[in-house]
């Protein structure tokens, strides 16, 4: 593992995208991205991937079982709900500073 | 849990470690702590990291104020373990209860300073439409809030963001009060790492 050093935490936060996006994993690095972008996903990956990115509360026993019905197990399923959680964070992230930058620039 | 990996899923030493837990503090392991050591070369070392940093690091928002943050972008994202384990932090750490819980309920009316509550209105509007305008940034900026600190509330609206989803999606258990002021004392004492 290799994390920047305190007090950046800009920097944490491309530590973070980058480990769960480009490291060894369980889900293909492909569907990683997919589930970060909240894009271009296979059902029923997509009603659960998107419920996480968008309203995740409600998140349901019956999107997990759809899921691994459909051959996912469930470390691949911790991974792309990670991805898909951090995914949304992150487009959120960037507007806020996008917008601060316009504001103070 | 809704993954029974993140049940049952821990090597024998974490185990070990969760009954000492069990043991001394005579509450249950927080599922938020769980995630957390589950795989952690994944998700939970750099997600613990981060956390630390954006709640305990240096900032020109004292920790109460940025659990309180915490707790409003939990309640916008509709997130009951996260907003019980923030609430109960941020309150501990002001030593007011009264005026977190008022925040939360109804942030205009709510006596918070000028400047707390422009940031948490940009979070707000941020986390639940998904966007932010330079006008939005401009009022927080105007109340006193410093560029930094702006940029100090972003990191911890990001950290919340993805906590709140993945509590929900992975179904943390709600605790008790008396295990959510468990975890606030244990928050305040130690941070995130």
């Amino acid at each position: 593992m290799s994390l920047p050093p305190d007090g950046d935490k800009q920097a944490l936060v491309r530590a973070l995208e980058q480990r769960i996006l480009t490291g060894r994993g369980m889900a293909l690095p492909e569907l990683r991205a997919k589930a970060f972008e909240d894009t271009d996903l296979p059902d029923p990956l997509a009603t659960l991937l998107d419920k996480v990115a968008k309203r995740s509360f409600q998140v349901t026993d019956g999107d997990f079982a759809a899921a691994v019905a459909a051959g996912f197990t469930e470390d691949q399923l911790f991974e792309l709900v990670i991805c898909a959680a951090v995914g949304e964070s992150s487009r959120l992230y960037q507007a806020g500073m996008a917008a601060l930058a316009e504001a103070s620039g | 849990m809704r993954l029974g990996i993140l049940n049952d899923g821990y090597g024998f030493g974490t185990k070990l470690l969760f009954s000492l837990i069990r043991l001394f503090s005579r509450q249950q392991v927080p599922d938020a702590a769980r995630l957390t050591f589950y795989r952690p070369d994944f998700y939970g070392s750099y997600s613990k990291a981060l956390t630390h940093e954006a709640m305990r690091g240096p900032s020109g928002w004292p920790v109460a104020e940025r659990e309180l943050m915490a707790a409003y972008v939990s309640k916008v994202n509709d997130c009951p373990f996260c907003i019980g384990a923030h609430t109960a932090t941020a309150s501990l750490a002001a030593r007011n209860e009264v005026t977190v819980t008022a925040a939360l309920a109804d942030l205009e009316s709510a006596p918070v300073g000028e400047g707390l509550h422009a940031t948490l209105r940009m979070l707000g509007t941020l986390t639940r439409d998904g966007h932010l305008s330079a006008e939005d940034v401009r009022a927080v900026l105007d109340a006193g809030v410093s560029r930094q600190q702006v940029e100090d509330a972003l990191a911890i609206c990001y950290v919340f963001n993805v906590t709140n989803r993945l509590a929900n999606a992975f179904g943390f258990e709600v605790m008790n009060p008396e295990g959510f002021q468990a975890g606030a004392k244990y928050l305040l004492r130690r941070g995130y790492r």
